[in-house]
Parts: C-alpha cells; sequence; structure tokens
C-alpha cells in the first residue's frame, strides 16, 4: 500500500511536468493553430541554455536559472514567432508542421554538436530527502515538483480568467477574426501565447532534467507524450492537457512498476489509440462539429 | 505545341533512363548502393508523396511500414521461402496495418493522423526490438539472400541495382496509372478541396485511407527491396528519424509532384556524401536548409522549377500545400 | 406522392444563439423554391444543416420520404443532392472538362472501374453535352482558375448538374454576376430544370433574379419564416417589407 502511495506521488510528478508540456502545447495550437511537433526539443533546450550560462558564463546557478529563463523566452519565444511561424502561417498548416519538425531536428542536433552527445547532470532546486507522510516514504523531490507545477498551472489559470489581458487571450483562441473586430490586438496575444509557452517549457525542462538528465535526445519522448496527454485530455482544452498529462505520468509509473518495463514506453500509445478508437474529442473534450 | 512538350518530354525521360542504366558500369561498389538505395527510398517517398502531396495528411509511419516490409522479407527469406512470395506478402501486410491503423484516426480531424503515426512509428519499434524469439531484436538478421529472377541471380551490386531499377520502373508506372485514373483526380480533388469534393460525391474518407493504405503498402515494399540490399537489418533504422527523413524527402522534392520524391531521395541519399566534409553538422544544415524552403518555396524544389519554367502557370502555392491555408 | 424535400421544425443553435429557429417547409418535384430574407436571417445556417455540413439542433429532413439528417455530404450527393457555393469552388488547376468529369465520376460504376477503368470514367460526351448546354466550348480545355468570374460561376452550375440530380441547392447563384451573364445564367437554370425535371432551392440577395426565377418563395427572417408564397405575393407582404427595410 505504502509503495502505491509512492507510485502515485512518483506519477503525479511527472504528471505535472507532462502537464506543463502539453498546456503549453494546447495553448500553441488554439490560438494560433500552430501544431508544434518541437515541443519536446523546446523542454529539452532550457536546460541546455542553464548548464551553458554555468560552464561557458561562469555564473552561479540562481543566475544561470535566470538567464536560461530569459534566452527560452527570447528564443523559443520571441524567435520562434517571429522567425519560423509568422513567415510560414500564410503558406498554410502543412509547411508550419514541416518547419516545426525540421526545427525539432534542428535543436537537437544543435545540441548534440555545440555542447554534447552523452547525458548531462543537471543540479536540483531541492534536496535530495525523502520526508515521511502517512507511514509512505516520499522523495521530496517528487512533491516539490508537484508544487512547483502546481503553482504554475494555477497562476496561468488565473491568468487567464482573471486579467484583462488573460481574457483577450482566450477570446482570441477561441475567434480570432471575433477578437480582432472587438479591438483585441491579436498579435499581441499570440505573441504572449509563445511567451508563455517558453516559459511553461523552461519550467519543465528544470524540473525533469535533475532527474532524467539532460541529454540531446530526451526531446523525442517528452514531445510524444506532450501530444498523446494533449489529445487524451482532449484537444482543445487546457484542462484536458492537465488531466492527459497527470494521468500519463500516473499511468506510466503504475505501468513500470507491475508490467515489464520493456514496453513501458507503449503504455502512451496505447492509451492514444485507445481515445482515438472510442472517445476521439478526448476524455475532457466536447464532440467537434464538422467543419463547413 | 503540347506535341512538342511531349515530346520534349519524352527525350527527357529517355535521357535520363539512359543515364540510371549506364551509371553502374562507372561506379565502384559503394556508388552502386548508394544508387540502390536511392532507387528504394524514392519509392518509399512515392508511398509518402501519395499520402502526403495526393491525399494531404502527414504520415509519420513511413519508416514503421519500411521496417515492417524488411523484416517480412528478411524472416520469411532467411527461411527458405522464395522472395517473390515474400515481396507480396510484404505488401499486402503493410496495406492491410495502414488501413486498420487509418481507419480510425481519419474519423477525426486536426492531423490526428499524424500523431497516431507518430505513436504508430514508436510501437513498431519498440516491437523489432523486444520481440527477439521473431526478429531476433538488437542481434539483427544477417544473411539475407537477394533473388533470383527467372533464372538470372541479382547477388551482384550491379545485378541488384538493376533489379531494384527495374522495380522502381514498375512502381513508376503503376502509380502513374493510378494518378491518372479516376481515384488519382479524386485524391486531387480531396488535397485542393475536400469540402468541394464531398459535395460531388466523392467519398473522402474512404479516398484518404486508399491513399494511405496504399502509401504504407509501398512503403512495405521499399523495406522488402531494402533487405536484400542490405543484407543485415536490425531494428535502429526503422524509427521516427527514417520518417522524418522520408516526409522531408518528399516536401523537397515537392509535394504532390509526380517526381518530387525522385528528386528528394535523391537529394536525400547524396546529402551526406556532400556534406561529408562538415563532419556530422549535415542535419543541422539540412534542417536549416529545409525550414528557409518552407518560408520562402514550400512547394519544394520542383516548385521552384515550376516557378522558373513556367511563370504564367502559377499560382501561389504548391499542389499539396495550397489546400491546406484554412486551417481545420 | 411525398415532397422531394420536407424540412420538419429545423433549430440550430451556436454556442447561446439562436440562428434557426424552428422552420418548416416542403419542396415538390419540378418547383423552384427561393429563399430570401435580410442579412443574418438564418439562410445559409439552413441550407447547410440541410447539406450535412452542419449538425440541426433538433428537427428533421427528409428527402423523398427518407430522413437524412445528419448524413455525410458525400452519401447525400450519391443520394440525389447537388449544391454550389456562394464562395466559388471550382477546381482551379483542372481544365473545365476535368472539373465536369470529377463532378460525374463519383456516380459512375464502382471503385474497381473507377481504378482499372478509363480515365474519363466514360464521361467526356457528358461532360462535353454540358459544356455546350452552359456555352463554355471555347474555354472547355482551359484551366477553370484562368476562366471569368461569370464563366466561373457557370462551370460552378454545371458541376452540380452533371450527376443528373433530383435536388439541386443553389447558394447565391447571381453573386458578382454581371446583368447581362446573369439573364443567360437565368435562362440556362430555368432550361434545364424544365428539361431534368429537377427540383431546385435558391437562396439569393439578388430580388430581382430571385422573382423571375422561382416559382414560389420563402421569406426568413432572423432564423424564423416569416411568409411564403408566389413571387408577387410575397413582394407586397407587409411582414417581409418590414423585415427588410425595417419600420
Amino acid at each position: 500500500m505504502t509503495d502505491l502511495v509512492q507510485l502515485l506521488v512518483a506519477g503525479l510528478a511527472t504528471g505535472a511536468i507532462y502537464a506543463l508540456v502539453a498546456v503549453g502545447f494546447t495553448l500553441l495550437w488554439q490560438t494560433s493553430q500552430t501544431i508544434n511537433f518541437a515541443q519536446g526539443e523546446f523542454v529539452m533546450v532550457p536546460a541546455f541554455f542553464v548548464l551553458a550560462a554555468m560552464k561557458f558564463g561562469g555564473a552561479s546557478f540562481p543566475v544561470a536559472l535566470l538567464l536560461g529563463l530569459i534566452a527560452s523566452l527570447l528564443v523559443l519565444g520571441v524567435l520562434f514567432k517571429k522567425l519560423l511561424v509568422d513567415p510560414m502561417i500564410r503558406h498554410g498548416v502543412l509547411p508550419l508542421v514541416i518547419s516545426t519538425i525540421a526545427l525539432a531536428l534542428f535543436l537537437k542536433e544543435g545540441v548534440k554538436e555545440f555542447y554534447a552527445a552523452d547525458a548531462q547532470p543537471f543540479p536540483a532546486l531541492w534536496a535530495t530527502t525523502n520526508i515521511t507522510v502517512v507511514g509512505a516514504v516520499i522523495a521530496l523531490q517528487n512533491l516539490v515538483i508537484i508544487g512547483v507545477a502546481i503553482a504554475a498551472i494555477a497562476a496561468l489559470q488565473w491568468f487567464l480568467a482573471a486579467t484583462r489581458t488573460g481574457r483577450s487571450m482566450q477570446a482570441t483562441a477561441q475567434n480570432p477574426l471575433l477578437a480582432r473586430i472587438l479591438g483585441i490586438r491579436v498579435e499581441r496575444m499570440i505573441l504572449y501565447t509563445f511567451l508563455i509557452n517558453a516559459g511553461l517549457v523552461a519550467l519543465a525542462s528544470v524540473l525533469i532534467s535533475p532527474i532524467y538528465l539532460a541529454k540531446f535526445s530526451n526531446g523525442e519522448t517528452l514531445g510524444l507524450v506532450a501530444f498523446i496527454a494533449a489529445i487524451v485530455g482532449g484537444f482543445n482544452q487546457v484542462r484536458g492537457a492537465i488531466a492527459g498529462g497527470l494521468l500519463l505520468g500516473v499511468l506510466d509509473n503504475l505501468v513500470a512498476a507491475y508490467v515489464s518495463t520493456q514496453y513501458r514506453g507503449a503504455i502512451p500509445l496505447f492509451l492514444l489509440i485507445a481515445v482515438i478508437l472510442f472517445r476521439p474529442q478526448g476524455l475532457l473534450g466536447r464532440a467537434e462539429e464538422r467543419s463547413v | 505545341m503540347t506535341r512538342a512538350r511531349n515530346l520534349s518530354r519524352a527525350i527527357a525521360a529517355l535521357a535520363v533512363c539512359a543515364v540510371l542504366v549506364a551509371a553502374p558500369f562507372g561506379l565502384k561498389p559503394y556508388g552502386i548502393y548508394l544508387l540502390s538505395l536511392w532507387a528504394v527510398m524514392t519509392i518509399a517517398a512515392m508511398g509518402l508523396n501519395l499520402t502526403l502531396g495526393y491525399a494531404g495528411q502527414i504520415s509519420l509511419a513511413q519508416a514503421a511500414f519500411v521496417g515492417i516490409g524488411a523484416y517480412t522479407a528478411a524472416i520469411l527469406t532467411t527461411q527458405g521461402w522464395p522472395f517473390a512470395l515474400a515481396f507480396l506478402l510484404s505488401a499486402a501486410l503493410c496495406f492491410a496495418i495502414g488501413w486498420l491503423l487509418g481507419y480510425p484516426a481519419l474519423r477525426v480531424q486536426h492531423h490526428y493522423l499524424a500523431f497516431v503515426t507518430l505513436a504508430f512509428t514508436t510501437l513498431v519499434f519498440l516491437v523489432l526490438r523486444n520481440e527477439e524469439w521473431l526478429t531476433r531484436g538488437i542481434y539483427g538478421i544477417s544473411g539475407i539472400p537477394r533473388p533470383d529472377v527467372l533464372g538470372w541471380s541479382t547477388g551482384a551490386p550491379r545485378d541488384y541495382y538493376f533489379f531494384c531499377l527495374g522495380m522502381l520502373g514498375l512502381v513508376t508506372l503503376a502509380t502513374g496509372w493510378l494518378v491518372r485514373s479516376p481515384w488519382g483526380r479524386a485524391f486531387m480533388a480531396l488535397r485542393e478541396n475536400p469540402i468541394r469534393a464531398a459535395s460531388l460525391g466523392v467519398d473522402t474518407r474512404r479516398y484518404t485511407l486508399i491513399a494511405f493504405a496504399l502509401g504504407s503498402a509501398l512503403g512495405g515494399i521499399a523495406g522488402a527491396l531494402y533487405a536484400p540490399l542490405v543484407q543485415f537489418i536490425d531494428p535502429t533504422p526503422f524509427a521516427l528519424g527514417l520518417s522524418l527523413n522520408l516526409l522531408l524527402m518528399v516536401i523537397v522534392g515537392g509535394s504532390g509532384f509526380f517526381f518530387g520524391p525522385f528528386l528528394g531521395a535523391l537529394v536525400s541519399v547524396l546529402l551526406p556524401e556532400w556534406l561529408r566534409f562538415t563532419e556530422g553538422l549535415y542535419l543541422l544544415i539540412y534542417a536549416a536548409f529545409v525550414m528557409a524552403l518552407m518560408a520562402f518555396c514550400p512547394s519544394g524544389l520542383l516548385g521552384i522549377a515550376e516557378r522558373l519554367f513556367r511563370p504564367a502557370a502559377k499560382t501561389d502555392d504548391p499542389p499539396a500545400l495550397r489546400a491546406r491555408k484554412t486551417a481545420p | 406522392m411525398s415532397a422531394v424535400l420536407e424540412v420538419r421544425d429545423l433549430k440550430k443553435s451556436f454556442g447561446g444563439i439562436s440562428a434557426v429557429g424552428g422552420v418548416s417547409f416542403e419542396v415538390h418535384a419540378g418547383e423552384i423554391l427561393g429563399i430570401i430574407g435580410p442579412n443574418g436571417s438564418g439562410k445559409s445556417t439552413l441550407f447547410n444543416c440541410i447539406l450535412g455540413q452542419l449538425q440541426p439542433s433538433s428537427g428533421e429532413v427528409r428527402i423523398d420520404g427518407k430522413p437524412i439528417t445528419g448524413m455525410r455530404p458525400c452519401d447525400l450527393n450519391r443520394l440525389g443532392v447537388s449544391r454550389t457555393f456562394q464562395l466559388l469552388q471550382v477546381f482551379p488547376q483542372l481544365s473545365v472538362r476535368e472539373n465536369l468529369i470529377l463532378a460525374g465520376q463519383e456516380h459512375q460504376g464502382s471503385m474497381g472501374s473507377r481504378l482499372l477503368g478509363r480515365r474519363d470514367a466514360g464521361l467526356t460526351p457528358a461532360a462535353n453535352r454540358m459544356i455546350d448546354f452552359f456555352r463554355l466550348a471555347s474555354v472547355a480545355d482551359e484551366k477553370a482558375g484562368r476562366l471569368s468570374y461569370g464563366q466561373q460561376k457557370l462551370l460552378d452550375a454545371a458541376m452540380a448538374f452533371m450527376a443528373g440530380p433530383r435536388l439541386v441547392l443553389l447558394d447565391e447563384p447571381a453573386g458578382g454576376v454581371n446583368p447581362t451573364m446573369l439573364a443567360d445564367l437565368r435562362e440556362r437554370l430555368r432550361t434545364i430544370n424544365a428539361r431534368e425535371k429537377a427540383t431546385f432551392v435558391v437562396i439569393e440577395h439578388n430580388m430581382e433574379f430571385v422573382m423571375s426565377l422561382c416559382t414560389r418563395i420563402l421569406v426568413l427572417a432572423e432564423g424564423r419564416l416569416i411568409a411564403q408564397g408566389a413571387p408577387e405575393a410575397v413582394r407586397r407582404d407587409p411582414r417581409v417589407i418590414e423585415a427588410y427595410f425595417g419600420n
């Protein structure tokens, strides 16, 4: 029983990280029709920004974190939007998708060539101690991760619902044309979405890298999980992305413990296929209209 | 005037065929291997072009189908089955799996096929790696024999190249027929304007599914030809990287253009050789090139050629990508 | 004898907004029914619900007594219903003749014959007849994208008729067409209606066009049917005048 609690907590922790990534992905899709196939690499890169700041800039860890965040916002937010998405969007969705696929390759090879091909240790924000809660021994890191992720998402939800900018962003996501007519600066809202995504992936990166080490190839698995979490939860919903991420994290950990680990990576895939077969709108989504 | 154009096209085609037939006589074994690889990859890319360029769906599973085809052929021929049978089985199996995979995924929109095929590729790789009783896992299958075609042994590099070239020719003819038939017209319609196509009675779901299943079958055929080419296979090449590579082949060549895959495969197979001096940066350069291409000319190299040589006929966007302007 | 098209209490809402609020009508064989109404009256939404592009919130649509509510557009087309589009939708990269062959090919033969049979599915004579009827012979081999707007409109209509449909829904056929071509179009539509015994339903803004083409008119305002009858009667109906011009 205590094992189960441990596994659940660990699962929720991984799931929380997946949720962060999936939420960013969903937001991008909602507001600007951008399917970011490089989302996994986006989670991989910020850790290397931080490591580079420490290695080449001699910065201390906290400073490096800040620099890494700024670099992420600039590169994965602003540059991504201005250099890749904006020129591409007039050609349609497909060229943009292809570009993000190429971008994923670019980021992956870039890190591999210009930093290192082997896995890099990444410092943690917390002490690696265990605490005991109701008789179960839980790693502190899991609680910290869950806490931080909850805080981030709660802040995001509050921002989207309670502030004027946030509500404008929601309006842009639902109906860009109408939003424009209402005087909302749609371009700026879209930029904010990209910045938010950059922030979310940077946070996810910093949370996950201490556990799984920073490696150029991390993007593949993380990206796949993000897409699946978003779809399983319900493609159009931020809530869905959160639910999907958590579900995948928990499922992944439970399966790994009780079933052979050889097919551990296949669980999200089966879940995806099951959802598409039986509930294509996702667990929390609404049934979609045929488009006119 | 069209007669003159047809004549010049026929002459160009003959010239290219002559080059392809003569080439191996002047090349070392490695060069012949590259040519054979080009032929095989073109077949796989042609399959993907059907799915993407004609039916407008992104598939990231082509590597999995090449893998399934390769392993089917390898397992059967190393057990003594005749190649022809293994070959047909590869194609049929991949068609069936493509159909089963596409059926649920294409009932919903939003590029779901892309994600399902992404997941599928990962799954197939895991199966190939883990199910050692069938595939020998990471140890791979070696000693894959090259077929005897009606008494002609294809064991030597040049002979196997001609075999691959012959298969490419057959696939080209068959695909050409398909594309010019009413099916091809329906594919084009559902790519250009699926709503209009549906209102004319074109069963968009069924045609998209057919295009995807046929594309997958071609992937299987390419795999069945790949296995005897390299004569040793293990799961490593049949992963997401190959799917992406094939996708880029189709895009770079020109998605929706019939000869796009030929050009794209050529670029992809030769690029590592040309960029060898960059020592591993070539993927980086390739990726950057693709991003630039998408920004300036999403219709690929053949699109650029079309713009240069037939400016009157151009519209802004390429065949496959024009339709996707309106996001789903 | 049941009506060719029967719409019963059709409702469609988007979120909280009711676009069509309970519309019922019948169309009988050979009629040319016009649907008019001010902007936002729900005409296009009604059309799209009938044609399967949108799922109605409630209500029923029947063709020849058979319920077709929510049927896929391609299946509906195979049942003998075709349409034209408000925003022109021909295939610009195909020639005029190819566009027509495409429009008819799914009604000929089977999937197998479409793969292994003739390239044109045997439709060249039928396509040529359509080209002659709509007087597009001079541009028959041109890419449809090169045609003038009016010619594309004619092609669009021709495509709708290729499959010999029972019921044709025309969405603003007169939109953007110059006056000389308009008379031509109207005459072509009347001729084909009489000859093929097809039934038409037309949405139109061009009052003169619709009044001179249609045998009966329906008037929609704010998602509801406010008047129906012969063109002359509807034109003089005070409720209709009020809907268009206010009080």
